[in-house]
């Protein structure tokens, strides 16, 4: 078993608008499982962040526990990173972001983490809308526990050791968009042209973006009966394609007419999804809680993105929290002496 | 694409690139894994199998399998690859008694012109298998130009009379001295085939430029003048010296007159520095025994006073390249540089030379004076008559013609036993798995970061003072396991079985070097334009799966692929396999050495 990367790289490899090749926002090895969806999911936000030319020392990972909270090991190994309590990532994700908005944060949950334990905090996250991009690596069992059904495993699906979920799903995706999430994704460890531009569009959205990823575990849940298999995944998948070009980037790239629709985020960015021919409304929560619930019906998975409101309040806009990094501000400013107290009290009386 | 044949074995020897660049096909990796298990006489049997001169060649070989290297493609510079071969040499045990014997006479008689290295070799595949061998050469010992051209402070005797001496022990038969004058009486005794290793022995000369003959008794013409070294016919040379030519001979040439008494030995050279024939290093090593090379001089003429030679003019040029690939050397215009010298050494190239060959027995040649052959079987138009070596298609070097002994070996075994000579035996290959455990591989799969070690030298002073002194001492058991590290194994081969994949992507992802790709499939050009990176160098393949579940392809570029084996750790249903490719060139004796 190697425990080190080797060093060497494509000389090749291309370079983004910083000059950082791929390798760059590479993290360690990975322990998990060989071929664990979540390592997929990594590679997909290394690709993305690579991409998009984000900085990796303005990037914080956040997680909780499981196999895919493991995840911020291996990817950004020189991004800021903290593992959380079990469930817990959203309380720590809520005060990184007040404390300091010029940061990119990426959460990483699992099902379990999330769905479980984490689901009282999770729904108080997206109620909030913390600036995040909150990745849940669905993969329907707790992987780290040795594969015990999660609340995300669909009715009827078999565990590995012959028991059928006698319960029905949580399906996150349409609960983040009942709970009013501005930005709401679904997408597949296996279909990394669907996941990177979803994930790099979640970055740039200015609030909660929530992505619901299918991510087999290989090892407790990837057998005939699972309804979370690499196999089975890929047999009712629906996927609807997009492109992610940032603000900076002129479109160069022409679309047949009625092929694709444009939606534009707060920064500029585009995001094109194409297929319209499903006359796909991405900007009507109703309708796209329709459309999953339909595709559910059918047995077909619907992944892209889900729902867009690019314009929504996040929670430090909507309490008008300091526009500098808490540490950037100076003695005079945490600490504006008696005159600013006395002037407060005043107001107060 | 079509699926990739990985069943050609030609496939996976492309990609253990040392060894296909190899004229011989030496199992490089093979035997630098041996050398880093301290195993050195086994790397040593492996070595002499496939080229004869281990210790010879550890010292002098041209090196084609370096430049090849894939190592010098991830870094700067390859592995040590020759001098790990010395290393086998130096450190093995004594080794004879592994070595084969000449088998039970079989009643066949081969003759043998010339003792070089072609010859030699001819003589090592035949002697097993019964045959007589006679060997004919005008010098009185074996060796060839490893004898008497290249000389001993690069290649000692004592390492050359061992290896020479592993053959001529097998039983055969030495005419030394013996200058054949014609083939024709060879031809008239009863030898069943006859193999011509003569070389190419004459060196070319300047025999129209002004002042050549006047000042010839310091005009000398460089291979001639170091085999009279080599056989101590000539032991000084004046205070300045110039050595004309830009190839490895000028480079022996200039090394030893510093050696012989040149104070001011000039190497002076008709095109740029960059476009030298000599190897990259053997010019380093003259630089730095204090030699200066001057590039873009024109031989114009020996200044004779006094009848005695005592300056040369050249005439300055700059290179001038055109569209269609020609080079022109432009002269400068400007006046003509004197350089003062006492001796001249012309070494600017060797021809073909076959006096001796009659006209009118059936040998062929062509308008260059090369024999006419087949490429194949090195058979010439005198179905008896093989050639090799640099007899065969000019000068080359000792790898070069120890592959064409094998060869050649091979034909005039299937010729003396009446076989079809077209119908050569295929190589011997065998791919085995290295899994151990899950992730556990029974090579060293771990790539090193070390940068290439250096050779360490004695001190000039001594070497400049001892003709026969060894320049280079050889890495030490250390530095040689830290080169040896370095190899990346290019033998242990990804071999893909498609049904097991079930496109996780994880071996994409891992993989450091970005080689592994699911996309669909397409035309070549296009296919290698859309890869992670695109595969650029055409010299390296492309392997196209078979159509996977997802109706992609896996395309994985050779070029850049480390041997890691992360990609087959990395699988969950071991789609992927690491195997140990092992590819031997059939000769003419199977099994010469114990198998390692
Ligand atoms: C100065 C110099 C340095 C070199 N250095 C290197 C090096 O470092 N590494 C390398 O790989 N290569 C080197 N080479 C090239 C290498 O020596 C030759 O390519 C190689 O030796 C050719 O082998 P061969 O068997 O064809 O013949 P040769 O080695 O040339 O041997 C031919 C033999 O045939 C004999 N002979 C010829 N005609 C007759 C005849 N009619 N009757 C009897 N005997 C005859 C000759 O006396 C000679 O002994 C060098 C060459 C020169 C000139
Ligand atoms: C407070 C607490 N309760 C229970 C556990 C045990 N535990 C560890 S991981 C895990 C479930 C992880 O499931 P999921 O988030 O889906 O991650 P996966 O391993 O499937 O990726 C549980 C219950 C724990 N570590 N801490
Ligand atoms: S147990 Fe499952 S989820 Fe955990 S690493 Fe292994 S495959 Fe991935
Ligand atoms: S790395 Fe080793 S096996 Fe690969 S080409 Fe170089 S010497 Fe040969
Ligand atoms: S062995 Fe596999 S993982 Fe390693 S470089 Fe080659 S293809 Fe990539
Ligand atoms: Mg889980």
């Amino acid at each position: 078993m190697s425990y080190l990367k080797p060093k060497f790289r494509h000389p090749n490899l291309p370079t983004n608008a910083l000059g950082y090749t791929v390798a760059d926002y590479e993290g360690s090895i990975s322990t998990l499982c060989a071929g664990c969806g979540h390592d997929s999911i990594s590679s997909a936000i290394i690709n993305a962040c690579f991409q998009s030319s984000l900085e990796p020392h303005k990037i914080a990972k956040l997680s909780g526990i499981g196999c895919s909270s493991k995840m911020p090991t291996y990817f950004l190994g020189k991004s800021h990173g903290f593992n959380s309590v079990h469930g817990r990532m959203p309380s720590v994700a809520t005060g990184a972001s007040l404390a300091n908005r010029g940061l990119t944060y990426i959460g990483i949950s699992g099902d379990g983490d999330t769905a479980s334990i984490g689901m009282g905090q999770f729904v108080h996250l997206i109620r909030r809308n913390v600036n995040m991009t909150y990745i849940v690596a669905n993969n329907g069992c707790y992987g780290l526990t040795k594969g015990q059904d999660s609340a995300t495993a669909d009715l009827g699906s078999v565990s590995k050791y012959g028991a059928v979920n006698p319960f029905d799903g949580i399906d996150l995706a349409s609960l983040a968009m009942l709970q009013g999430a501005g930005f709401v994704g679904r997408s597949f460890s296996g279909d990394k042209e669907q996941l990177e531009p979803l994930i790099r569009a979640a970055m740039s959205h200015q609030g909660f973006a929530f992505i619901d990823v299918v991510s087999p575990c290989v090892t407790f849940n990837n057998h005939q009966g699972s309804t979370k298999s690499y196999a089975e995944t890929r047999e009712n998948l629906d996927a609807m394609p997009l492109d992610f070009v940032p603000m900076r980037e002129e479109i160069t790239t022409q679309y047949d007419p009625g092929t694709t629709q444009g939606v534009t985020l707060h920064d500029g960015s585009v995001i094109h999804l194409h297929k319209a021919s499903h006359e796909y409304r991405t900007n009507d929560r109703t309708a796209a809680l329709n459309a999953v619930q339909m595709a559910t019906q059918e047995g077909r998975i619907l992944t892209g993105l889900l729902f867009l409101d690019p314009n929504s309040q996040n929670l430090n806009q909507n309490l008008n929290i300091a526009s500098k990094p808490l540490n950037e501000l100076g003695k005079n400013e945490l600490c504006p002496g008696s005159r600013v107290l006395n002037s407060i009290n005043e107001g107060l009386r | 694409m079509d699926p990739t044949d990985t069943a050609d074995p030609e496939y996976f020897h492309k990609v253990v690139d040392c060894q296909f660049a190899c004229p011989a096909h030496t199992p490089v990796p093979h035997y630098i894994r041996l050398i880093a298990q301290q195993k050195y006489t086994d790397a040593y049997l492996v070595n002499w199998e496939s080229n004869v001169f281990p210790g010879v060649l550890g010292r002098t070989c041209d090196r084609p399998c370096e430049p090849a290297c894939r190592r010098g493609r991830v870094e700067e510079e390859p592995v040590a690859i020759c001098r790990l071969k010395r290393v086998a040499a130096d450190f093995k045990d004594d080794v004879a008694e592994q070595l084969p014997k000449a088998g039970k006479a079989n009643g066949k008689k081969i003759a043998l012109i010339g003792g070089g290295p072609a010859s030699l070799t001819v003589a090592r595949d035949l002697a097993p298998l019964g045959y007589a061998l006679h060997l004919y050469d005008a010098e009185a010992k074996a060796g060839g130009f490893m004898r008497s051209q290249i000389p001993a402070f690069r290649l000692p005797e004592t390492v050359l009379d061992e290896e020479v001496g592993y053959v001529m022990d097998m039983g055969v038969t030495a005419h030394f001295n013996t200058y054949v004058d014609s083939l024709a009486d060879i031809l008239a005794k009863d030898y069943d085939a006859i193999f011509v290793g003569s070389g190419a022995p004459r060196g070319r000369d300047l025999p129209s430029l002004p002042g050549r003959q006047e000042a010839d008794a310091n005009i000398h013409i460089g291979i001639d003048w170091l085999s009279s070294v080599a056989f101590n016919h000539v032991d000084k040379i004046g205070k300045k010296v110039i050595v004309l030519g830009g190839g490895n001979t000028a480079m022996d040439c200039c090394r030893t007159s510093r050696r012989l008494g040149g104070d001011e030995v000039k190497v002076i050279v008709r095109s740029p520095y960059a476009d030298m024939k000599a190897s990259p290093w053997e010019k380093e090593d003259a630089i730095h025994e204090g030699i200066p090379i001057i590039d873009n001089h024109v031989p114009m003429e020996f200044v004779v006073e006094d009848g005695k030679l005592v300056a040369m003019l050249f005439d300055q040029v700059e290179a001038v390249y055109h569209e269609d690939g020609r080079r022109e050397l432009k002269s400068t215009g400007e006046e003509p540089i004197r350089v003062d010298c006492d001796d001249v050494l012309i070494a600017i190239g060797q021809e073909n030379a076959f006096p001796w060959i009659e006209t009118d027995i059936g040998i062929d040649f062509s308008r260059w004076g090369l024999p006419i052959l087949d490429p194949e079987s090195l058979q010439s138009t005198l179905p008896r008559v093989f050639f090799g070596g640099d007899a065969a298609f000019g000068p080359e070097n000792i790898i070069t013609a120890v592959a064409h002994g094998h060869r050649a070996a091979v034909s005039i075994d299937l010729f003396c036993r009446g076989e079809d000579l077209s119908q050569r035996p295929a190589p011997f290959v065998n791919l085995m798995s290295q899994k151990m455990g899950i992730h556990e591989w029974s090579y060293d799969s771990e790539t090193t970061d070390d940068a290439r070690k250096i050779v360490p030298l004695v001190d000039l002073k001594e070497a400049l003072n001892d003709r026969v002194l060894e320049v280079e001492l050889g890495f030490d058991p250390q530095t040689a396991f830290v080169e040896a590290e370095r190899c990346l194994n290019c033998d242990a081969q990804t071999v893909f079985e498609a049904g097991n994949c079930i496109e996780c992507d994880a071996c994409a992802d891992i993989c450091p070097t970005s080689c592994i790709n699911f996309t669909q499939n397409g035309p070549e050009d296009e296919l290698r334009s859309r890869l992670a990176v695109p595969a650029e160098n055409l010299d390296q393949d492309i392997y196209v799966s078979q159509t996977l579940q997802t109706g992609r392809v896996l395309v994985k570029d050779e070029d850049m692929c480390l041997h890691c084996g992360l990609c087959a750790e990395r699988c969950p249903t071991a789609a992927w396999d690491m195997q140990m490719f092992f590819y031997n060139v059939a000769k003419a004796s199977p099994n010469l050495v114990r198998a390692t």
